[in-house]
């Protein structure tokens, strides 16, 4: 569970809702920036909520803190048992974990909830979609020149079909990668568009991109990035982690088709 | 006052290496003494200001083939030197694969311990390599600092689980607080808390065991009456600083045979560790609410 929390931990706070599917953790930075964690039921042992939906702020760092309690490299051989619970609007979130007999009891303090953006990414207005291995992009990701303020990314049908862009202090860096690529599971671009995003908004999601095996990256007719990461955790179990991003405003290219 | 002595066997010369690696975990600076029979490693800390103290204590006959020394004078038969044992970890570094290893006293502008160390070599010529590890010469006058610390009436004792276990657990606690709440039961029970406005970590060990009266004493010739022990204490927590505790937990190369906590309500947490022939004791101050 900590590796899918980490894969969103760009900032101090974050807001948990919770309903019958599971869980879902949001972090948001600027108001560009905001990554969703999704923990299904399913991936629980026993999952109950009384009401239809509980909302809370919680301290990530801090929760992340606890989940860790007892090293964050599992030995082999010894598991951690985790219990969760939430009594309502103003009760801290209790965890009880269990490892070798240890047994650790945290209680953190909830905040009053924040709205959160939305920002009303729909499939029917996805213009570019790529579905590829995470492998590759994860070189490019961590490879990206820091000292350009922004990542370009083009996606065409036409070539050089899905290419990212840096303009940094040294010159500018362009890494390609085709379609026909064996990295490339699904490729599905409509028009040729060219955006630009603020580096250090999308720096935080190559966590993500370091844990997942798969990654989705769209785009839509306002220029919006959607990546969704596919992670699978220790139990083998699949958890998706998504990352929305709004184009960097000073320089918006006009959508060509 | 002389001291010369020369480690030869591969696994004295390791085992001397931990041991230092472990106190200079635990101090930047401290005080080497040698006499006829042990080596020391001292930090006398003040409980009083709140320091943290230290004595280790090893028998020369483990670590050196040859060894010999004078101390001040013979009624004073002790060498009393002031170092940073980082600078001696530095030097035993090189003697990894050595041959053999000479640690002697000299004076090279300034007195130092001189270590020089015989590394295996693919020629016929010798490979030396000689370090200098600066000391300062403590002088009789301030002696009495550097004596062992007794050990007082203890409240509860206990033996600790293992550190690998505690120090994970510490080291994220370290993160949420400066403080940790420590106590121990004679069930066997011992908790480690730490308490802000923002969250609250508690950890609990169970089925530990605690030592009888005499064993925690590493003279097995200490014997208590009645009247001194106060097994009637059922529990005891106290509140000690979490970086200070976290270093001690820590600072272990190897898994220690045996590590007794020792507390004292209100003024110490002592840790006796205990390793085939080397003991060390770390005094930990407790902190007032």
């Amino acid at each position: 569970m900590s590796t899918i929390l980490k894969a969103v931990h760009f900032k101090e706070t974050a807001l948990v809702i919770a309903s019958a599917m599971g869980l879902k953790v949001t972090v948001e930075d600027s108001k560009c920036i905001q990554a969703n964690a999704f923990l299904q039921a399913g991936i629980f042992q026993e999952f109950l909520i009384k009401e239809e939906q509980v909302t809370f702020k919680i301290n990530l760092t801090v929760l992340l803190e606890c989940l860790n309690i007892f090293g964050s490299s599992s030995t082999p051989g010894s598991t951690t048992a985790l219990r969760m619970c939430y009594a309502g609007y103003g009760s801290p979130l209790v965890l009880m974990l269990e490892e070798g007999g240890v047994l650790t009891n945290c209680s953190i303090k909830t905040q009053e909830p924040d709205e959160t953006l939305d920002f009303n990414f729909c499939s029917t207005n996805v213009i570019n979609k790529i579905i590829m291995k995470s492998e590759c992009l994860k070189e490019a990701f961590n490879e990206l020149d820091m000292t350009s303020e922004i990542l370009q990314i083009l996606m065409s049908p036409d070539k050089p079909y899905f290419r990212l862009s840096t303009f940094g202090n040294a010159g500018s860096t362009h890494s390609d990668f085709p379609k026909e690529s064996d990295m490339v599971e699904a490729f599905n671009c409509t028009q040729t568009q060219t955006n630009r995003y603020k580096v250090s908004l999308l720096k935080p999601s190559v966590k993500a991109l370091s844990s997942s095996v798969r990654v989705s990256i769209r785009t839509d007719n306002r220029g919006f990035l959607s990546l969704q990461f596919m992670i699978k955790n220790e139990d083998g179990q699949v958890c998706f982690v998504e990352y929305y991003c709004a184009p960097d405003e000073d320089m918006e290219e006009d959508y060509d088709s | 006052m002389r001291f010369r002595g020369k480690l030869m066997d591969i696994e004295c010369i390791q085992h001397f290496t931990r041991v230092v690696s472990t106190v200079s975990k635990l101090a930047k600076t401290c005080t080497l003494k040698i006499d006829r029979s042990n080596v020391y490693f001292i930090l006398p800390g003040s409980v009083v200001s709140g320091d943290i103290s230290i004595w280790c204590e090893l028998p020369q006959c483990h670590i050196f083939t040859e060894f010999n020394m004078e101390g001040l004078s013979e009624d004073a038969d002790e060498i009393f030197l002031e170092l940073t044992p980082e600078n001696i970890v530095k030097a035993m570094k090189s003697a990894r694969n050595a041959k053999w290893v000479k640690m002697k006293l000299t004076n090279k502008h300034i007195p130092c311990i001189t270590f020089e160390v015989e590394l295996p070599s693919l020629t016929n010529l010798p490979r030396t390599v000689i370090h200098d590890v600066p000391v300062c010469v403590i002088p009789r006058r301030s002696w009495a600092e550097f004596q062992e610390p007794k050990l007082t009436d203890f409240d509860i004792s206990i033996y600790m689980p293992p550190l690998k276990v505690v120090k994970n657990i510490v080291d994220r606690m370290k993160h949420l607080g400066n403080f940790v709440m420590l106590s121990v039961n004679r069930n066997g029970e011992m908790t480690l808390k730490v308490e802000t406005d923002l969250v609250s970590v508690s950890t609990h060990f169970y089925n530990l065991t605690c030592p009888n009266s005499r064993s925690w004493s590493k003279d097995p010739s200490v014997t208590r009456t009645p009247t001194q022990s106060r097994h009637q204490i059922k529990s005891v927590e106290v509140r000690v600083n979490i970086q200070k505790l976290a270093q001690f937990v820590s600072s272990q190369q190897v898994v220690p045979q045996k590590v007794v906590c020792n507390i004292h309500a209100n003024r110490t947490v002592h840790f006796l560790l205990l390793h085939n022939d080397v003991t060390l004791q770390y005094f930990l101050p407790v902190v007032s609410m």
